[in-house]
């Protein structure tokens, strides 16, 4: 068995979709994978919902600004004020391509390991309470060990 | 032994891929599965999985849109 590790930095659909792709063909390859999710990529992990916390004005600024779980995320190109994401989530979905929510789900139970990055989360505001349950909360050396045992190891 | 049966038409990449995947978890050694895929990179993928996972390609066809690959769990 080997091993992939990815840095999922970008919060944008398009990519997102992409790492986790990779994620689940890697998994059903049988690999062990872990992702390791910074930056705009946090946003990926966020709950649809609202969570109540803890915060201070300009973390409560981030949070309004920032798209909230796989639902919210935007195309990095062609997004033209939401209607270039609302078009790609009708295409996928007519030609019977998995959702980012369906991706996540089935990496999680391939057991694809989700860590998210806890100094992003510090800046950026993100609780705990905010992110999807069965991740892990880490930093760069975690992510480091990880990728010294892969042998493929991505950046999006 | 009866071969088993897995439709992956109409799923996307990497549908078919995570289908055989799971059905092969649950096979025993010398059991065969045969797997329909009309992903056209299903082709390339399956002998790509094969080779990664040791399991062994006994065919491969295409016609029309549909591809057809049997599968013998190593």
């Amino acid at each position: 068995m080997s091993k992939k590790t990815m840095i999922v930095f970008s919060g944008d659909l398009d990519k997102a979709m992409a790492a986790f792709i990779i994620a689940n063909g890697a998994a059903s390859m049988g690999d062990e994978v872990t992702m390791f999710f910074t930056f705009w990529g946090l946003n990926i992990l966020r709950k649809a919902q609202k969570v109540r916390v803890q915060k201070s004005m300009i973390e409560k600024m981030f949070g309004w600004m920032m798209p909230r779980g796989p639902e919210k995320l935007k195309l990095s190109k062609m997004n033209m004020g939401g209607i270039g994401s609302y078009m790609m989530r009708s295409i996928m979905k007519q030609k019977n391509v998995y959702s980012l929510n369906e991706l996540m789900e089935s990496a999680q139970a391939m057991g694809v390991k989700l860590i998210a990055c806890t100094m992003s989360m510090d800046i950026m505001g993100i609780k705990k309470e905010e992110l999807i349950d069965g991740i892990d909360y880490a930093g760069v050396a975690t992510y480091l060990a990880h990728a010294d045992e892969g042998n493929v190891n991505l950046f999006i | 032994m009866e071969e088993r049966y897995i439709n992956a038409k109409g799923l996307q990449c990497p549908g078919p891929i995570m289908k055989l995947f799971q059905e092969i978890k649950t096979m025993a050694t010398g059991e065969k599965v045969k797997i329909e895929a009309s992903d056209f990179g299903f082709s390339k993928d399956v002998e790509a999985w094969c080779k990664k996972t040791g399991n062994k390609l006994l065919s491969l066809e295409q016609s029309d849109n549909v591809i057809t690959a049997i599968v013998e769990k190593a």
